[in-house]
């Protein structure tokens, strides 16, 4: 059952060579979740309840309805079992059961409310209220505290604490930028502990000494570098771990919350947004089992304080190599000027869709440039101004098929020139979680890179890709024996020379083995989009056609286009800008149009997968930018070829003619087999006579921390870009830098 | 004949106060986490000498090779032995290298067995018991006298010479010869202040004295004398019918 990755097995021949242990998790536990059984029926508080077999006897009362307090148990998380907050009585059972680590027993009657377990849940209040400080007007987590409002409701009354001595005092922590430790608060639930070894695969996080010295940390002196480390302020239950940019921002009973969606990735996480007056406080984590579960990259947390900063609020001309601040007329009316003076007609107009481009106004602004005759709609990417190689016509081409859930029945993982852990932070902990409880088995094709999991090493070029196509090596058999084999393709391949290639041979051999890869209940083949807005610039066919991919630009609209090669761009061209930062592309631009972030409009996004959620608007867009749509739908008028859609509503009819899925939302509309054959046949087709250059992938996210406007303007990322990337002033002990093997 | 019409006074009880004891809870002393100094820092190089690492395999042979960590202990304690008795960073990340688990969980080992020494210590480590018998049996008076014997040094520190380290622990398990001290591996029981003395000055002086009780009893026989079989063991064939004898 245990499957080794590293050393006791022998390194195969060839080319695949096992990664080394030093570098990676060496070993995964024995598989720890059983396979679900029958149902049981338990008595909780006299109300009978069914719950599967295996159940712990917590999760029983949760669906009896009697809220069990606890500090320890959470239920992504393995049971450790030491706070011994969630005791309850058994009959026959001569001491209160702490309800997490004991089973629920077919028959077993149980009580949550009796006089026993009030005394039980008071006494343990107050032995973790004897070491904790009285700091709550002082501490960051006061109003959101588990313990602080579990003493409310479960504590004592009274205090008889007469400490001459005072209470433990446990030395702080440095994990970082991101993380600030407060460990004197710390209650020892080893939440953090488990989070970091099993999901983010941190294995430097552990407890140290024992009893009443024990302390939570790394020993040495270390940060925490993973991409998920924000998560564990959220689970810690009291005060221990806060964030430190947000540390004495707000209390909690302030803050506006907004649900919304999250868009430094294309995962598409379910975030809430705290707000308070017209600025985003914080970031946390929605729940959403589709998509990120309970989790989220710290980008997506921390990278809101860019949002501050490097703002366009004004709209700006160009007037000789200064930008001047006019009036939104006069800024629209320098565009139409702009268009007609450069003398741009049908293909020479240009639009650029960029990482952040909302879809809305990407279907507003497809629309205008299609009425102005032009076909020319390039991407924000490398080789963005043509066609991918993969084409658009149909959605499996290009969507993450397998769904994020779907990563954890995969049973075999090829990774091609992707790393998910920089480009899907989120759905790289399914494949860790996965990893580390099946038999899963992962390869990958691209730049080492340290995935926490373990992975087969088939080369960094399309060779390794035919090689594997043509079944040699290990992996390939491996892989052809799998019951539920995944291709996760990343998207950096599309924008590789080599792209249409590995297109051509992952297609056909998709094609050739679909009785695995292609069968009405899974679709082994997925694009790992990286980029918001990606998914949905496919989907509305954002892509220019053949001969407009070979006209030169006169006029180009970059919508939120901030990584185009500015040699990409003629010098004689008339550039307009719409974005909300001041980034690159507003140092191309002639024309400046201020656009609303992600956390100012209500707008529509679709993730890797094809799942459209709609975000929502927290706080209003700062000085006179508006949003995006609206900016290109007034442009529309003065260009003389209005829009017809005056709301935003009328515009999401418009999208439903493009694309039904692009408004309906929070489904995923998986692709039939014969349509997904079928575009598979398209793509080997449109690819077939593809060359090979031989140059290796390389990873498209060298900077985890800064990959869009919004994380480049952030303080805060760039604290963690000089921490983690470039790793100044941290780094202790060389010899243990890297995570080795799995946690217990 | 009003009164029983009056509210009747219930006498007030004292409150029932329950008090958490008020004795002051006893921390360690020892630092749960790490510092670099110049001894101990993970710069230093520690590697099993071949004949330790020769035992380093075979105790992780005993161990299916998926469970290798479960030698954790029994490294860590060949790698103590082998380091003058403490256990340094560089151990640590020794025992972890080899049996490939991620050093924070031989951090975590480490700091939460109390015989592994995460400072330098003395030659001779002497360890004194000063838990319930052997207290009963004068073990604060064998703890003094080895403090003062030692310089007036206290528990847990190291002489000046660098000799001896003191510290006082917990029952050792030779309780029915308590008092009792440890120097090294070797036990000293039945101690008394004269007899601490002498084993101390044998210490100092490099040699190596008579393990076991100190008072001249054989292991921990009654020191009243035998009460039960006294008599001469009887041997083959007694008590047997005669064609056996």
């Amino acid at each position: 059952m245990l499957r080794l990755v590293s050393a006791s097995k022998p390194a195969s021949a060839g080319l695949l060579t096992k990664v080394v242990p030093s570098s990676l998790a060496g070993r995964r536990t024995f598989a720890s979740t059983s396979a679900r059984q029958a149902d049981i029926t338990l008595t909780v508080d006299g109300k009978e309840v069914t719950v599967p077999q295996g159940s712990a006897l917590i999760q029983a009362c949760e669906a009896a309805g009697a809220t069990i307090p606890r500090f320890c148990y959470h239920d992504r998380l393995a049971i450790a079992g030491n706070c011994r907050m969630c005791l309850v009585e058994v009959e026959r059972s001569p001491k209160p059961v702490a309800s997490c680590a004991m089973p629920a027993m077919p028959g077993a009657k149980v009580w949550t409310n009796t006089p026993l377990v009030h005394e039980a849940r008071e006494g343990v209040m107050e032995f973790l209220l004897a070491n904790h400080p009285l700091d709550c007007p002082i501490c960051d987590q006061g109003g959101e505290c588990d313990l602080q409002d579990q003493s409310m409701r479960y504590g004592t009354d009274r205090a008889r604490f007469h400490e001459i001595t005072g209470k433990r005092a446990v030395e702080d922590k440095d994990l970082g930028p991101l993380v600030k430790t407060s460990m004197n608060r710390c209650i020892q639930c080893t939440r953090c502990v488990r989070f970091a070894n099993e999901v983010a695969g941190v294995e430097e996080l552990g407890t140290t000494g024992r009893g009443n010295d024990i302390q939570i940390g790394m020993y040495v002196e270390k940060t925490m570098n993973s991409e998920l480390s924000g998560n564990i302020v959220d689970l810690c239950p009291v005060g221990a771990l806060t964030s430190k940019p947000y540390a004495f921002h707000a209390r909690p009973w302030e803050l506006k919350h907004t649900d919304s969606i999250d868009v430094m990735d294309a995962v598409g996480s379910n975030i809430r947004v705290d707000s308070r007056g017209v600025s985003v406080m914080r970031v946390q984590p929605r729940p959403n089992d589709d998509v990120n579960e309970e989790w989220i990259s710290d980008k997506t947390r921390y990278a809101y304080d860019g949002l501050r900063f490097q703002r366009l609020t004004t709209p700006l001309v160009k007037q000789g190599d200064r930008f001047v601040p006019v009036t939104w007329e006069d800024a629209l009316a320098a565009v139409a000027d702009g268009l007609r003076a450069s003398g741009a007609t049908g293909d020479e107009i240009q639009a650029v869709a960029g990482h952040l481009a909302d879809t809305e106004s990407m279907v507003a602004l497809k629309d205008l440039v299609t009425r102005l005759g032009s076909d020319n709609l390039a991407i924000d990417s490398v080789g963005g101004h043509a066609a991918p190689s993969h084409a658009v016509d149909v959605r499996s081409n290009y969507l993450f098929n397998a769904t994020i859930p779907g990563v954890e029945q995969a049973d075999c993982i090829l990774l091609v020139g992707s790393n998910p852990r920089h480009e899907a932070a989120v759905l790289n902990s399914r494949i860790r979680k996965s990893w580390l409880h099946t038999s899963l088995e992962v390869g990958l094709i691209g730049e080492r890179v340290d995935t926490v999991y373990g992975y087969d090493y088939l080369g960094a070029d399309a060779k390794a890709v035919a090689d594997f196509v043509a079944g040699k090596g290990d992996f390939a058999k491996k892989f052809k024996n799998a019951k539920k084999p995944l291709i996760i393709v990343g998207s950096a391949i599309t924008e590789h020379a080599d792209g249409a290639a590995v297109y051509n041979a992952l297609a056909k051999y998709v094609e050739k083995n679909k009785s695995q890869l292609l069968t009405p209940e899974w679709n082994g083949f997925a694009v790992l989009q990286r980029v918001a807005s990606r998914a949905a610039a496919y989907e509305m066919g954002f892509v220019p056609s053949r001969k407009a991919s070979q006209t030169k630009p006169k006029f180009i609209y970059l919508l939120n286009a901030d990584e185009v090669d500015p040699k990409s761009i003629p010098r004689d061209a008339f550039v307009v800008y719409q974005g909300h930062h001041g980034d690159l592309g507003a140092q191309l631009a002639d024309v400046c149009l201020p656009g609303a972030a992600y956390t100012e409009k209500g707008m529509t996004w679709v993730n890797t997968e094809g799942r459209s959620q709609m975000g929502r608007a927290a706080v209003p867009p700062p000085g006179a930018s508006r949003e995006d749509w609206k900016i290109i739908r007034a442009l529309s008028e003065l260009v003389d070829s209005p829009l017809p859609y005056d709301d935003v509503l009328s515009l999401r009819d418009r999208m439903w003619e493009i694309s039904p899925t692009l408004v309906r939302y929070d489904t995923l509309e998986p692709t039939s087999v014969d349509v997904a054959l079928a575009g598979l046949k398209t793509l080997a087709a449109g690819t077939a006579s593809a060359k090979v250059s031989g140059k290796p992938f390389v990873k498209p996210v060298s900077n985890f921390y800064q990959t869009d406007p919004i994380s480049r303007a952030s303080v805060t990322m760039a604290h963690c870009t000089r921490a983690f990337v470039k790793g100044e002033n941290y780094g202790f002990s060389e010899t243990s830098s890297k995570s080795e093997a799995a946690y217990a | 004949m009003f009164a029983a019409r009056l509210p009747k006074r219930i006498p007030r009880l004292p409150h029932p106060v329950r008090r958490i004891s008020s004795s002051s809870c006893r921390r360690s002393e020892a630092l749960f986490v790490h510092r670099d100094t110049t001894y101990n820092n993970p710069k230093i190089p520690f590697e099993f000498s071949p004949d330790n690492l020769k035992r380093a395999q075979e105790i992780i042979s005993h161990y299916p090779p998926q469970y290798k960590k479960a030698a954790v202990i029994p490294l860590l304690d060949l790698g103590q032995r082998q380091n003058k008795g403490w256990t340094s960073i560089s151990v640590m990340n020794y025992v972890a290298k080899l049996l490939e688990m991620p050093p924070m969980r031989v951090y975590e080992v480490a700091t939460f067995y109390t015989m592994f020494n995460r400072e330098p210590i003395g030659e001779n480590f002497v360890q004194v018991c000063t838990t319930t018998p052997c207290m009963l049996r004068g073990a604060y008076d064998i703890l003094d006298t080895v403090c003062t014997q030692l310089g007036g040094i206290k528990p847990g520190d190291t002489t000046k010479d660098g000799k001896f380290t003191v510290i006082e622990v917990e029952c050792q398990g030779a309780c029915s010869n308590a008092p009792m001290l440890v120097v090294g591996d070797e036990f000293y029981e039945d101690l008394t202040p004269e007899t601490t003395k002498k084993v101390l000055e044998a210490f100092a002086k490099g040699q190596k004295p008579k393990p076991g009780p100190q008072s001249g009893r054989h292991t921990s026989e009654n020191s009243a004398g035998l009460t039960a079989l006294t008599s001469k063991p009887y041997g083959p064939g007694e008590h047997c019918q005669p064609e056996f004898q």
